[in-house]
């Protein structure tokens, strides 16, 4: 078991590297240059040249990722184009408002979407099972900026319950965990959970309905355990397929989204990222990248040791 | 002597897409303490017997007609918490296979504990004392290793005499095996055999015994029924059976064995193929594959006449 932990943790490292390469070279691959947004019209080559040096895009790419890295490595993710800030900064606050409602929206998401799934999948064909699928459908199909729009209309602008966007009372500077503030939160992650509670419905119900169809659930019936017996096994035969699942979701929620963010104007990744790519901030959008992929790889190697906990097969391997 | 098992014109039906009529009036009976083996080829309704005995097929989707009782219990009006005592308690199942049997992310110990504290309440710690001595019974090497073991870290033969022990927990009368050798090497094979048939008689259990093997079949049982199309057309001692077989199925299964076989020489297998149970046999099913048949055999369904010692066949040229 220890063995399997410090396997599995040893191989963060070259991921982590790989992770952070095309997460260089992506930026640099894409078109345009960077210095455009900061540089006025009509400066002149000599002024562009200067800019080149002291942002360092005049060395050859490859010591520019090792010197990049090695700073990152430091925690300096150099200096945002746009704005000034030290890039670690902006990425900080932005993950720190995106992670708010991400867990929120995925805590909605897994226990309602593991709910439906558990329930199609126990009493599949019946009536039960076609609800609860048709209701996880919906949440995969639904386009979900459009979906925040209508909460936004039912319950900001008709029902004025909640507040129709922002991060606070007082702006996005400062998150308190009072009612003041949570009100905020609940309609962007409302939003946010509809499509993990669907792909994690549909997940856990083919999952359940294959596990309730094998040998071993006739077997334990056959011993005499009770329904709730039997549940507790189905569960935690699901459990290691679902966890990975909702790993998974967790990371695309962490990358925040554009739409949601911006229906909601919530200060988050998405909208971060989305500033950068229009700026062509290339340390910001470096840098909230690899953030967000070390978050998912992070997540990752979690989920694998948490089901090498539930599921012994896993562990051999 | 009340028999352990009454099995009285049981009918099995599947509906679904396309209606099955698996078992087809099957009337057989077990005493206590005995072994009855359950012979037929695939498809023939004898795995269905035995599940319906547990009432372990799917509900929504089975007919089940007849009356089936064990030790006293009327089973088909078994219902919850009643049910499930008897299933263990009363009756339990060894599966074909050991290797889907067990659930795969427990370990053996906690499924046997399991097991026991469902029948026979108790600590956890009591329970799992009780699992070692079951493995221990069931002769498992180092028993205290396998009960942290999981399934899929013992050997095909160490996961089925697992899976005997776990039968045992709940000190059933009714042994209900249903082709526990198949999925094992021929030469864990006769082990199994051996242990159970030693079980059996120490624990003073009834057991049905399923099979396709006539090999096996003589090695553990007293008595056996044989199974086609959902029936069972005839019924003796092992002793007898051998020695004279009464219905033509019987003698073309004894004759298809290879020990008689040359090489290089076709073997004696019984021609054609067993029918689709798409509806309710109305005359004898072996008609149409039956050297001996009559007039009247694909006419009416032949009786299930009683020859006395304990023998019954199904067939007009026997009752007849």
């Amino acid at each position: 078991m220890f063995r399997y932990f410090l396997k599995r943790l040893a191989y963060v490292a070259p991921v982590a590297l790989g992770v952070s390469f095309f997460c260089f070279l992506l930026v640099h691959i894409a078109p345009g240059d960077p210095l455009t947004s900061v540089l006025p019209p009509d400066a002149s080559a000599a002024q562009q040249e200067e800019m080149r040096k002291i942002y360092g895009f005049d060395k050859p790419l490859p010591v520019q990722f090792l010197l990049w890295l090695w700073k990152a490595l430091q925690g300096d993710l150099g200096v945002s184009i746009a704005t000034g800030r030290p890039v670690a900064l902006e990425v900080g606050k932005a993950v720190g408002n995106t992670l708010i409602i991400a867990l929120l929206a995925m805590v909605i998401g897994f226990v309602l979407g593991c709910l439906f799934g558990f329930i199609s999948g126990y009493f599949k064909g019946s009536w039960l099972d076609r609800l609860s699928s048709g209701i996880a459908m919906l949440g995969v199909s639904v386009p979900h900026y459009w979906l925040g729009m209508v909460m936004v209309v039912v319950f900001s602008v008709q029902l004025g319950w909640l507040p129709p966007g922002g991060a606070g009372p007082d702006g996005s500077g400062a998150w308190k965990w009072n009612w003041e503030h949570v009100r905020y939160m609940i309609l962007p992650a409302l939003t946010m959970s509809v499509v993990p509670m669907g792909i994690i419905a549909r997940t856990v119900r083919a999952l359940v309905a294959d596990i309730m169809a094998q040998d071993f659930v006739t077997a334990l019936r056959a011993k005499g355990l009770l329904d709730r017996g039997v549940l507790t096994h189905v569960i935690r035969n699901a459990a290691p397929t679902a966890l990975a699942v909702m790993g998974l979701q967790l990371g695309y929620l962490l990358g925040g989204s554009i739409l949601i963010e911006t229906v909601f104007s919530w200060p988050g990744t998405g909208f971060l990222l989305g500033n950068a790519i229009f700026q062509r901030d290339l340390p910001l959008l470096q840098g909230a990248i690899l953030v967000l992929a070390m978050f998912f790889v992070g997540l990752n190697v979690l989920v694998d040791i948490v089901q090498g906990l539930i599921d012994p097969r896993v562990r051999r391997q | 002597m009340t028999p352990l098992v009454e099995i009285e014109n049981l009918h099995v039906t599947f509906r679904g897409e396309r209606t099955v009529h698996a078992v087809n009036g099957v009337s057989v009976s077990l005493a206590p303490g005995e072994v009855l083996g359950i012979l037929g080829e695939s498809g023939s309704g004898k795995s269905v017997t035995l599940k319906t005995l547990l009432r372990l097929l799917p509900e929504r989707r089975t007919v089940i007609t007849g009356a089936l009782s064990v030790d006293g219990q009327d089973v088909l009006a078994l219902e919850g918490l009643e049910l499930a005592n008897f299933r263990g308690g009363i009756a339990s199942m060894i599966f074909q296979d050991p290797g889907l049997a067990f659930d795969p992310v427990y370990t053996i110990g906690d499924q046997i504990s399991e097991a026991v504290m469902r029948h026979m309440g108790g600590t956890k710690a009591g329970a799992m004392i009780r699992a070692r001595e079951l493995l221990e019974r069931v002769r498992i090497p180092s028993p205290e290793r396998r009960l942290k073991a999981y399934p899929h870290e013992l050997s095909g033969g160490m996961r089925q005499r697992a899976m005997i022990a776990l039968a045992l927990a709940g000190k059933p009368k009714l042994l209900l095996a249903d082709e526990p050798t198949t999925a094992l090497d021929a030469t864990v094979q006769i082990q199994i055999l051996l242990l159970l048939r030693q079980l059996q008689r120490e624990f003073d259990m009834g057991m049905l015994f399923v099979t396709h093997d006539i090999g096996v079949a003589v090695e553990v049982c007293d008595r056996i029924a044989i199974m086609y199309a959902g029936q069972i057309v005839e019924t003796g001692t092992v002793r007898d059976l051998i020695r004279d077989p009464r219905h033509p199925y019987t003698r073309g299964l004894l004759a298809a064995n290879l020990h008689g076989a040359v090489k290089g020489m076709r073997l004696d297998a019984i021609p054609g193929a067993p029918p689709a149970l798409n509806e309710a046999p109305t005359a004898c099913p072996f008609a149409p594959r039956c050297a001996s048949a009559i007039e009247v055999c694909s006419k009416t369904l032949p009786e299930n006449a009683d020859l006395g010692g304990g023998r019954r066949v199904r067939c007009h040229l026997a009752s007849g």
